[in-house]
C-alpha cells in the first residue's frame, strides 16, 4: 500500500485516463442495464406479475409465439387441478388488439392492448389500486401505463373492426405490459367473444366459449409442479413462467442482443484494465527489478499493483455509475423503455470491478518474470 | 593490494575474522553464463572476505566479472560452485524466496544513478525500503536523521527528478543503509558524476561504511576515487587478485 498510493498520486494523469475509460464503460453499463431492465419490463412485466408458476399450452406448441399460436380447451384446467402438486389452475386468454379510446374530453386516442382474459374471482384476477375490480362483462382493468397514456377510468375503448366497446373500470397501479403493449384484463367470456371475432350482436361460433390460450398453473406452496406428468394427463405442453417469457414477441431477440453488448462491454473493460497494467508493468520493469533487488517479494509487488487496480476500478466505476444514474434518471421520464433497478446495477458494478481485477491480475503476472538482476548495470 | 588513503581508520584487524564476526565471505565461487559454445566463465574460483566496517573496491575492465560478483554476493544469482556467507549465513543454495529474504534483511544495494523510485520523495525512498524489509522505523535507522547524515535533510520532500545526480546517489546510499544491512553492495556509484561529486559520494560511502560497521563492496571503473577505500582488488577474466 505504501508505494501503491504514492504512485496513484504521482501518476494521477495516467491513472486518471485509465479510470476515465472505465468510467465511460460504467456509464454505458448503467445505460444498457437500464435499457435491458426496461425492455424486460416492457416485454413481460404483464406475465411477471401474474401469480403463476407455469403455463400449459396446446400440445406440441413451440416456445416461439406460444401465446399467439396456442388454443386449449378450458376443461383441460380440470385435469391440471387434479394434480397433487398444483394449487390452482385456470384458463388464461391472451391476444393483442388495436383499439381507440374515447376520453372524457371526447378525443379519440389510438391504443394497442394485450387483452388478458381471466375468470373474475380466479387467482388470476388482478388486484386494483384504483377503481373497480374485474367483474363487469365489458369492464377493463388496465395497466397504469394505459392511464399514463392519457386514458382515464371511466373512458370507453372500442376494438377496431369488431366495434366491441369496453369501459375502463380500474387500474392495477403498476406497469403491466406484454410485448411492449399495455395489458388490459377482461372477463374470460368477453375475451372469448373478441377472440372468436364476434362483434356486438354477432353470433359467437360454436366452441368459442370453451377456448383459451393456455392453462395458468399455480404450484402448491413449497412444491414444484411435475410439468411432464401433468402434460401427459392433460394433453398439453407446459413451460415455466420464466420459459414462457421467450414466447413474448421480440423478447428473446431483444434480451440476447443487449446481453451480447453487455458481455462485450465487460470483456472490453477487462481488456482495457489488463492492457493498462501490462503496459504499466512493462514501463516499470527496471523499477520493479530494483524493488525486487531490495528484497520485495512477488506477493508484495502484486499486492501493491492489485491495490492500485482496486482503487482505480472502484472509484472510476462509482463515478461512472453515478453519472450513468444521473443520465438514466432523465431517460426514465421519456417513452424509452428504461428502468433502473438496484439488483442488476449492483451486479453489473461488481462484475465490472471483478473482471477488471481479473484483467489486472493477468497482467501483473509479468511481475513474476521480472529479474532483480536487471537492477544492476546502467539501464536507467 | 591497498592503495591510497581513507577518510577513516582501516579495519585491518577486523578483516581476518570476517567469517566469525559477520560481513561478507565468498569462498571458491565459480559462475558460468550462457550455453554450449557461448559459455563464458564469469567468476573463476573467486575468494573474497570483507569484514564489517571495511570498504573494498573492485576494479577491472568491462566484462571482467565485477557485476557477476555483485550479483552472486547480493543473492541475485546462484553460483555454480562455492559458498557465499552473508553475516555468517550461507546463502549459496537458498531458494528464490529465501534469497529475497536475505536481500531484505542483510543486504543494501547502491545502484548506478541511484535507481530511485520516481513516485517517491527522498524521505519516502527510505521509508519504502523499511516497508519492503518489513521493519518498523525503530528497527532500522531513523529515515529523517539518516537523510540529514548524508546531507540530504533539506531535500527530504523532493522527488528524484528534482535532484541532481550526486543528490540521487546520496539518497540511494541512505536508502541502502536505512535497514541496517550487514553488507553494502555498490554498483558503479560514480558512473554519471563529475570528478568533484564522485569524490564526495565515495567519501560518504567510506564514512558510512565505518560509521555503520557494514561490509562494503564497491564495483567501479573510476580509479580516481580508490584512495578512499580500505582495499582495492582487481578482477580480470573472472579472477580476483589483490
Amino acid at each position: 500500500m505504501f508505494l501503491a498510493w504514492r504512485e496513484l498520486v504521482f501518476a494521477r494523469a495516467r491513472f486518471g485516463l485509465m479510470g476515465g475509460v472505465v468510467a465511460l464503460i460504467a456509464i454505458l453499463v448503467v445505460l444498457l442495464s437500464g435499457l435491458s431492465t426496461g425492455l424486460v419490463n416492457d416485454g413481460v412485466s404483464g406475465l411477471q406479475r401474474l401469480p403463476v408458476t407455469a403455463f400449459a399450452f396446446a400440445e406440441g406448441t413451440k416456445t416461439d409465439s406460444a401465446f399467439s399460436r396456442s388454443t386449449v380447451n378450458v376443461d383441460q384446467a380440470e385435469a391440471w387441478k387434479e394434480r397433487q402438486d398444483v394449487g390452482d389452475a385456470a384458463p388464461f386468454g391472451n391476444m393483442l388488439i388495436n383499439a381507440k379510446a374515447t376520453t372524457s374530453a371526447g378525443t379519440q386516442v389510438p391504443i394497442d392492448l394485450a387483452l388478458f382474459g381471466v375468470e373474475p374471482g380466479s387467482f388470476l384476477a388482478p388486484a386494483v389500486s384504483d377503481g373497480a375490480r374485474l367483474g363487469d362483462p365489458d369492464g377493463l382493468v388496465v395497466s397504469q401505463t394505459v392511464l399514463d397514456g392519457g386514458v382515464s377510468i371511466g373512458d370507453t375503448i372500442v376494438v377496431d373492426r369488431l366495434g366491441t366497446r369496453f369501459k375502463v373500470v380500474g387500474t392495477t397501479g403498476d406497469q403491466r405490459t406484454f410485448g411492449h403493449v399495455d395489458v388490459a384484463y377482461l372477463p374470460l367470456r368477453t375475451w372469448q367473444q373478441v377472440h372468436a371475432g364476434a362483434g356486438p350482436g354477432d353470433e359467437v361460433r360454436d366452441g368459442a366459449y370453451e377456448e383459451a390460450t393456455a392453462i395458468a398453473l399455480r404450484a402448491k406452496d413449497g412444491d414444484r409442479i411435475d410439468l411432464s406428468g401433468g402434460d401427459a394427463a392433460a394433453g398439453t405442453t407446459s413451460m415455466t413462467l420464466e420459459d414462457s417469457f421467450s414466447a413474448s414477441p421480440g423478447y428473446s431477440a431483444e434480451t440476447s442482443t443487449l446481453m451480447l453488448i453487455q458481455v462485450f462491454l465487460y470483456a472490453i473493460s477487462a481488456l482495457v484494465v489488463g492492457t493498462f497494467f501490462t503496459v504499466w508493468t512493462i514501463q516499470r520493469k527496471h523499477e520493479l527489478a530494483v524493488i525486487r533487488a531490495m528484497g520485495a517479494s512477488t506477493g508484495y509487488l502484486m499486492r501493491d499493483t492489485m491495490i492500485q487496480a482496486t482503487v482505480i476500478l472502484t472509484v472510476s466505476t462509482a463515478v461512472g455509475f453515478l453519472l450513468g444514474l444521473g443520465g438514466g434518471t432523465l431517460l426514465t421520464t421519456t417513452p424509452m423503455p428504461f428502468a433502473l433497478e438496484v439488483a442488476p446495477l449492483v451486479f453489473a458494478a461488481l462484475l465490472l470491478v471483478g473482471l477488471g481485477l481479473a484483467g489486472a491480475a493477468a497482467a501483473v503476472g509479468r511481475i513474476v518474470r521480472v529479474d532483480p538482476l536487471a537492477a544492476l548495470g546502467g539501464q536507467r | 593490494m591497498t592503495t591510497g588513503s581513507s577518510t577513516s581508520p582501516r579495519p585491518v584487524a577486523r578483516r581476518a575474522d570476517a567469517k566469525e564476526r559477520g560481513g561478507l565471505l565468498v569462498e571458491g565461487v565459480t559462475l558460468t553464463l550462457g550455453d554450449g559454445d557461448a559459455t563464458v566463465t564469469a567468476l573463476d574460483d573467486v575468494h573474497l572476505d570483507v569484514a564489517p566496517g571495511e570498504f573494498v573496491a573492485i576494479v577491472g575492465p568491462s566484462g571482467s566479472g565485477k557485476s557477476s560478483l555483485l550479483a552472486v554476493a547480493g543473492a541475485l544469482t546462484t553460483p555454480d560452485s562455492g559458498r557465499v556467507l552473508l553475516d555468517g549465513v550461507d546463502i549459496s543454495a537458498a531458494s528464490p524466496r529465501e534469497k529475497a529474504r536475505h536481500r531484505r534483511e542483510r543486504i543494501g544495494f547502491v545502484f548506478q544513478s541511484g535507481n530511485l523510485i520516481p513516485a517517491l520523495t527522498s524521505l519516502d525512498q527510505l521509508r519504502f525500503a523499511l516497508d519492503v524489509a518489513g521493519k518498523r522505523p525503530g528497527d532500522g535507522h531513523d529515515p529523517r536523521k539518516l537523510l540529514e547524515r548524508v546531507g540530504m535533510g533539506h531535500r527530504a520532500g523532493h522527488r528524484p527528478h528534482q535532484l541532481s545526480g550526486g543528490e540521487r546517489q546520496r539518497v540511494g546510499i541512505a536508502r541502502a543503509l536505512v535497514t541496517r544491512p550487514a553488507v553494502l553492495l555498490v554498483d558503479e556509484p560514480t558512473a554519471a558524476l563529475d570528478r568533484a561529486r564522485s569524490d564526495d559520494i565515495v567519501t560518504l560511502l567510506a564514512h558510512e561504511t565505518h560509521e555503520s560497521a557494514v561490509a562494503t563492496v564497491m564495483v567501479t571503473h573510476d580509479h580516481d576515487v580508490l584512495g578512499h577505500c580500505d582495499r582495492v582488488l582487481s578482477m580480470v577474466d573472472g579472477r580476483l587478485t589483490e
